[in-house]
């Protein structure tokens, strides 16, 4: 007796048995409180006469969408398209506005952080003055102040600012550009041209092994972009210039509403979809130039200081020295606020960007009710989104990662 | 990769748990779903008793149907449809509270149960009545959808509209009415949805848009908020039947019938010349009629759950149909609607109530 309850308190207080009992009881919670939530779902559902179910993504839709890369992709017919083509568009569109997004606040917030630690007074007042405007006004009020404030003052539908001596046009219903029309043949000079990126690459690769080698490298400055020019021009050329282009066509005259930029020339970039990416591109630009700006000021001055008594040029030393130290202080707040941008993409439904929140988790909830099962998807892709940037972000990180001996 | 499937996990559970919570009846947090379930469906009389109020879903501003004033007093008919309610239940008008709602979050709101009832100039389809959980009530409104033009655009009719940037808003049968009217009149347009009113309205304002559509009761009151409202025009076409009415969740017939007669005595009344001013002295008329439904006579109250001068409250307190319209969206107001169609039928119209008997 009394050596089997020695037996047992030693059982109870084996660190290693602790520790599973507890992960035992805590996903044991979790299982419970996940059962216990889908039957309290369903049971109220069923009470409300709703039912679970996954059978109106093939139901079509019938609202028009406005004109976007998504409704394009996914050839968008009212009547014809179902709602899974909804989501789709939904995606794709939520998804170019992360994209450009990305792109644009990396380069406009690396400018602005190494600006403000710029010995200029002027370029340094400016980038000061910009982040705190920036990160100091709502999001959404600052999408409203481009939409209705700077885009809706825009010239009417029936007129036009013309940028390039006529080759592109501005007014309030969009920013008309020329539009490229593949020929068949064009795949092929896509081909080339990633093949081209490969040869670069590879090049770059020899280039940098013979540098560490023998502190001699090509110069490839100018071979890279010839390389890559002249093979997929000369493609280009062979498939006999495989690619055309349509130019927007303004009318002033005809029936009232058939004035203006014509629907079937040169392609748009509706003001909606302009606004958004303005927004969350100097939104999230502000923010990324502090944490660039407190990445570099992370790096010891002694590094730069070392680098100038070697005889390196300042461009130099922030570019080979000060800059990829910063790198792994930057990356990991980098990407958060690449994931806030891509999520911050569904403020888009104030002003009728058609993203995913706004035409299926909004439009098309509104049509079919199934509040779970679309709110459950949006959330989903909203998810794996996120975590294909961080995974991308982790990867990257570790590249640039300095090895520490 | 553990790690990572756990967070999955967690947040799965959790995304259920939000929407498994907001779906549940807060009224009555029953672990043991199953057993209550009629008891939480059927309670809403019970529970807007016990806490001493309705809350009501309205539209977050628009004028003659629901609107507050700086001071943050709601009108208009649909609010009028809430105090109608609020009158029969508790025996006064003032006890309800607003809940202002975009046309997306309305039904959702309504079947979470976070409002009472929705009186929200809402369209009664076939879809939101057989798919949503829902049930309307009747109809106080009878609309069509339109379209409104600036003037100078010299636009007569809607079949010129070929071509048109239409602004609207999201998660509203506005959208799919004017997509089937420009397919069936093979005609293109384009349009831009927005998920706000003051949004549409700000939009079509600036020119990006030649052309607001919803119905016609709603281009009238938002009209009033354009920078010159005389500047622009409501076309001749009606594409659309929009019979707007309050709605309630299925499942509480008791709560359902006390909606649905709270209009209907609100139309008897004005059919009976019944108003706010004489309804008093009226419950000792010698109509049969009239006293059932001001309850000197009959027990019709009490069917409802509600005392016998539930109608009598309704009426002396917010006023019969009639009353109604006029205050708020009739010829005097700045919304300038006709009676029209919603006169009643002894009167050209096409409103016309379940007598109470
Ligand atoms: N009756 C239609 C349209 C209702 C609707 O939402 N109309 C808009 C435009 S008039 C509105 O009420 N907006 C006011 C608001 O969102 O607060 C429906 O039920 O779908």
């Amino acid at each position: 007796m009394f050596i089997n309850s020695n037996n047992l308190s030693a059982f109870i207080n084996d660190a290693r048995v602790r520790n599973i009992g507890f992960q035992v009881l805590i996903i044991g919670a979790l299982a419970f409180s996940v059962w216990w939530l889908m039957d309290n779902t369903l049971t109220n559902l069923e009470n409300r006469g709703k039912s679970l179910g996954f059978g109106f993504l093939v139901q079509t839709a019938g609202f028009e969408i406005s004109d976007t890369l998504g409704t394009w992709l996914f050839d968008y017919e009212v009547g014809v398209s179902s709602y899974t083509d909804i989501y789709f568009i939904g995606i794709t569109n939520t998804l170019l506005i992360a994209v450009l997004g990305i792109v644009f606040a990396s380069i406009i917030g690396f400018g602005v952080g190494i600006m403000r630690l710029s010995n200029n007074f002027v370029l340094k007042y400016f980038a000061t003055v910009y982040v705190e405007i920036i990160r100091n006004v709502p999001l959404l009020l600052q999408l409203f102040f481009w939409y209705f404030a700077v885009l809706g003052v825009l010239p009417g539908a029936r007129n036009q600012l013309e940028i390039w001596g006529g080759l592109g046009g501005l007014n309030i219903t969009g920013l008309y550009l020329p539009a490229p029309i593949f020929q068949p043949g064009f795949g092929l000079v896509f081909l080339a041209f990633i093949a081209s990126l490969i040869i670069a690459f590879v090049a770059s690769r020899i280039s940098k092994k013979k540098q560490d080698e023998t502190g001699q490298g090509f110069n490839l400055l100018f071979i890279i972009p010839a390389l890559i020019i002249s093979i997929t021009g000369v493609t280009y050329v062979i498939m006999g210039s495989p690619l055309d282009w349509t130019f927007p066509e303004f009318k002033n005259t005809g029936p009232i509403f058939k004035r203006g930029f014509q629907d079937d020339a040169g392609m748009v970039l509706v003001p909606e979809m302009l606004a958004v990416l303005l927004a969350l591109t100097l939104y999230t630009a502000g923010f990324i130039a502090e944490i660039v700006r407190a990445g570099i000021i992370a790096v010891s001055h002694g590094q730069t200081e070392a680098s100038y008594s070697l005889g390196l040029r300042p461009s130099i030393t922030l570019r080979l020295i000060v800059i990829p130290q910063a790198m792994r202080i930057i990356i990991p707040p980098l990407t958060s606020q690449y994931l806030n941008l891509t999520k911050n993409s569904s403020l888009a439904v104030a002003i009728a960007y058609p993203e995913l929140v706004s035409i299926f988790a909004g439009t098309a909830l509104n049509q079919v009710g199934k509040e779970i099962e679309m709110i459950f998807m949006v959330m989903s892709t909203y998810l794996i989104i996120s975590l294909i940037t961080s995974f991308f972000m982790n990867w990257f990180n570790a590249r640039v990662k300095i090895v520490e001996r | 990769m553990k790690n990572i499937t756990i967070a999955i996990v967690a947040i799965v559970a959790a995304a259920v748990g939000y929407f498994g919570g907001t779906s549940m009846n807060k009224e009555a947090p029953a672990p043991a779903a199953t057993e209550t379930e009629t008891a939480a469906v059927e309670a809403t009389l019970n529970a807007v008793k016990a806490k001493g109020f309705v809350q009501c879903g309205v539209s977050q501003g628009l004028p003659g149907f629901s609107n507050a004033d700086d001071a943050g007093n709601w009108t208009g008919i649909d609010v009028d449809v809430c105090r109608g309610v609020a009158a029969a239940v508790f025996g006064d008008a003032s006890k309800v509270k607003y809940t202002p709602l975009s046309s997306k979050q309305r039904f959702t709101a309504l079947a979470s149960g976070e409002i009472d009832m929705l009186s929200r100039n809402t369209t009664w389809t076939m879809t939101r009545d057989t798919q949503l959980g829902l049930n309307f009530a009747g109809v106080n409104y009878y609309d069509g959808q339109g379209f409104l033009v600036p003037t100078k655009l010299g636009v007569k009719s809607a079949l010129e509209m070929d071509g048109a940037n239409v602004c609207s808003q999201t998660g509203t049968t506005t959208e799919l009415n004017v997509t089937d009217f420009f397919r069936e009149n093979g005609m293109k347009f384009n349009l831009v949805a927005f998920e706000e009113a003051d949004a549409v309205v700000a939009a079509y304002d600036s020119g990006r848009c030649d052309v607001y559509t919803t119905d016609r009761s709603g281009l009238a009151a938002q009209r009033t908020k354009l920078a010159n409202p005389d500047a622009h025009m409501v076309l001749p076409e009606i594409i659309s039947k929009e019979p707007l009415g309050p709605v309630v969740r299925q499942g509480d017939d008791q709560w359902f019938n006390i909606v649905r007669w709270t209009l209907n005595a609100m139309i008897n009344a004005e059919e009976m010349g019944v108003t706010s001013a004489n309804a008093k002295s009226m419950a000792n008329d010698n109509n049969p009629a009239i006293k059932r439904l001001l309850g000197t006579e009959g027990t019709f109250g009490a069917e409802l759950g509600l005392s016998n001068d539930w109608a009598l409250n309704i009426i002396s307190q917010v006023g019969n149909y009639g009353e109604s319209y006029e205050a708020h969206v009739g010829p005097n107001t700045p919304l300038k609607l006709d009676r029209g169609v919603n006169a009643l039928w002894s009167q050209g119209g096409i409103l016309y109530a379940a007598p109470v008997r």
